[in-house]
């Protein structure tokens, strides 16, 4: 049983998708394994958002197969499909929030909806505590979205993403639109979240600086901040890199690797760096 | 040619697509009884007092204009039977369905459109609910209950609004106006008075959250869907109408 501590948890093989005109994903293959935090950059339109939904079996490829937690996704019926997103988070890029329900609605809305969950209301309620602490924002329980700022929405969507404490999370644009500082926080919840619960993560985004707190920095339970650590050392914890171009993964490697690479396009992301 | 008969083709199978799926969920669990009443109480509620003033005003104009017509024939009298004929049958139906899709069909599009392009419809698929389970069965399941209730309103106070005519400007006693309305009535009528609103209530919430589900290109979109829905509900409300008219007329005269 030695390989099932790094077995895949997601695999891309060949996929390709388009609406109409041009693929938007195009023949891409990528697999993340347990423990790995994934990084995935690109412009905006470059097919981000387009292949988080692929991964949650949200849109459906054109061609090539999908695999989640060993399961291929590929062709399953809605209905089967709740079972597999049940245990995958989402943050989506907006949020996408419930704006008819509370924060408190909102964050149980997965914990009292997945079917393979069935919390009941009480476990519920603690849980939408717990999780809302986790994001500080413990004191928003009965307001609306429409009532919080933008970064806080983010902070609730984290929370809903990881009610049900998922073993897979994915992050559309976590950061997208924020001033550095509070971007900064959002990433801090991020690299928190995956230290403390061991969970594989997707985190598309178009800052570097994101990336490289993702790879260098590490939850401190010591302090409750975070304190350097080199790419690779922590304990079960990798990150990759990935950048996407007009729907074609045009790298894939380590931190180091993207630092070194020549191309106009890849190393855009990098020249960001502060 | 072909390409271009495609779309319109394409749209009319997704719409039933989404007829047959609301359909088979009244059947399946999970029901969100919350849900279906909350809808209850916008539709029905909401739009109460609409209702009751095109029903009022669409009987007491009826009974203007046929008491000219009648009295030409020394008819007078029959005001009540042509007024209840035509709100029973036809314009409390009708009038009261282009009500409730001018209010709901459009609230439908613009909530459920406001939805699709701030990814809520997509969360709510990754948060293990179906959206037309969640979304769309409720509202059909809420119109369908409501809209055939809101006709028997509409129906009431139309021939009352015939009656204030009837008895203040046209000196008919009570007795006369209610007993020519009441006797008019043939169960034919009613029958297709109360099928009527009940098939309306599909095209009024179906149109309403197919074309709101569909939406694309943000605020803007959703402006669109809106408009639309309102549009495709109110001619596909005429078109029912019509080809029901045409089946009862059938069955009166075998
Ligand atoms: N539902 C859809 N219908 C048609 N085209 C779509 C749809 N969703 C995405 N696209 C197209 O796919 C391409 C990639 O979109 P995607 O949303 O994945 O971009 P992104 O990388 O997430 O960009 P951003 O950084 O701005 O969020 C775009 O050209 C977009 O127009
Ligand atoms: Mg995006």
């Amino acid at each position: 049983m030695a390989e099932e501590t790094r077995s895949p948890v997601l695999e891309f093989e060949d996929v390709s998708l388009s609406f109409e005109g041009p693929p938007v994903l195009d023949h891409v293959s990528f697999t993340v394994n347990e423990g790995e935090s994934c990084v995935i950059f690109g412009t905006a339109g470059s097919g981000k958002t387009v292949l988080l939904k692929t991964a949650l079996g949200l849109l459906k490829p054109d061609s090539g197969r999908v695999r989640v937690f060993g399961q291929d996704i590929t062709d399953m019926r809605e209905e089967e499909l709740f079972d597999v997103r049940s245990r995958i988070g989402m943050l989506f890029q907006e949020g996408a929030l419930f704006d008819s329900l509370t924060i408190e609605e909102n964050v149980a809305y997965p914990l009292l909806n997945q079917k393979s969950i069935h919390s009941t209301p009480d476990e519920a309620r603690r849980r939408v505590e717990e999780v809302l602490r986790f994001v500080e924002l413990e004191h928003t329980l009965e307001k609306f979205p429409s009532e919080l700022s933008g970064g806080m929405r983010r902070r609730v969507g984290i929370a809903r993403a990881i009610a049900t404490r998922p073993p897979l999370v994915l992050y559309d644009s976590p950061t997208a639109g924020l001033d550095p500082i509070t971007a900064n926080t959002i990433v801090a919840v991020i690299i928190k979240q995956r230290d403390v619960s061991n969970v594989t993560s997707l985190m598309v985004t178009h800052r570097y600086q994101d990336g490289r707190l993702v790879a260098d920095f590490r939850f401190d339970p010591a302090t409750g901040g975070l304190r350097p650590s080199p790419n690779g050392t922590g304990p079960g914890t990798r990150t990759r890199f990935m950048v996407l171009k007009e729907g074609s993964l045009v790298f894939r490697g380590s931190q180091k690797e993207l630092e070194a690479s020549t191309d106009p396009y890849i190393s855009r992301f990098v020249a960001r760096r502060a | 040619m072909l390409d271009f008969l495609k779309r319109p083709v394409l749209e009319v199978q997704q719409f039933y697509l989404l007829f047959g799926a609301a359909l088979k969920n009244v059947f399946r669990r999970p029901h969100y009884a919350d849900d279906i009443f909350i809808q209850m109480d916008i539709i029905g509620v909401g739009s109460l007092p609409i209702v009751i003033l095109t029903g009022f005003f669409t009987g007491a104009v009826m009974a203007l204009q046929m008491a000219r017509a009648l009295s030409q024939y020394g008819q007078v009298g029959r005001t009540g039977m042509v007024v209840s004929i035509a709100v029973v049958r036809e314009l409390g139906p009708v009038l009261t369905a282009l009500m409730v899709a001018g209010r709901n069909s459009s609230g439908m599009a613009s909530e459920l459109g406001s939805m699709k392009v701030t990814e809520q419809i997509d969360a709510m698929r990754a948060l293990g609910t179906d959206p037309i389970q969640k979304l769309v069965t409720p509202r059909m399941i809420a119109t369908c209950t409501v809209l055939p209730l809101l006709t028997i309103i509409a129906d009431f106070v139309g021939i009352f609004g015939g009656f204030i005519i009837a008895y203040y400007l046209l000196n008919l006693t009570p007795t006369e106006y209610w007993s020519s309305a009441w006797r008019a009535l043939e169960w034919n009528d009613v029958a297709q008075g109360l099928l009527k609103p009940f098939v309306f209530a599909f095209a009024v919430s179906l149109v309403g959250c197919y074309y709101g589900l569909r939406t694309t290109g943000g605020t803007q979109g959703v402006g669109r869907s809106t408009t639309q829905a309102v549009v495709v509900a109110s001619v596909m409300i005429f078109f029912l109408t019509f080809f029901l008219t045409k089946i009862f007329t059938k069955l009166a005269t075998p």
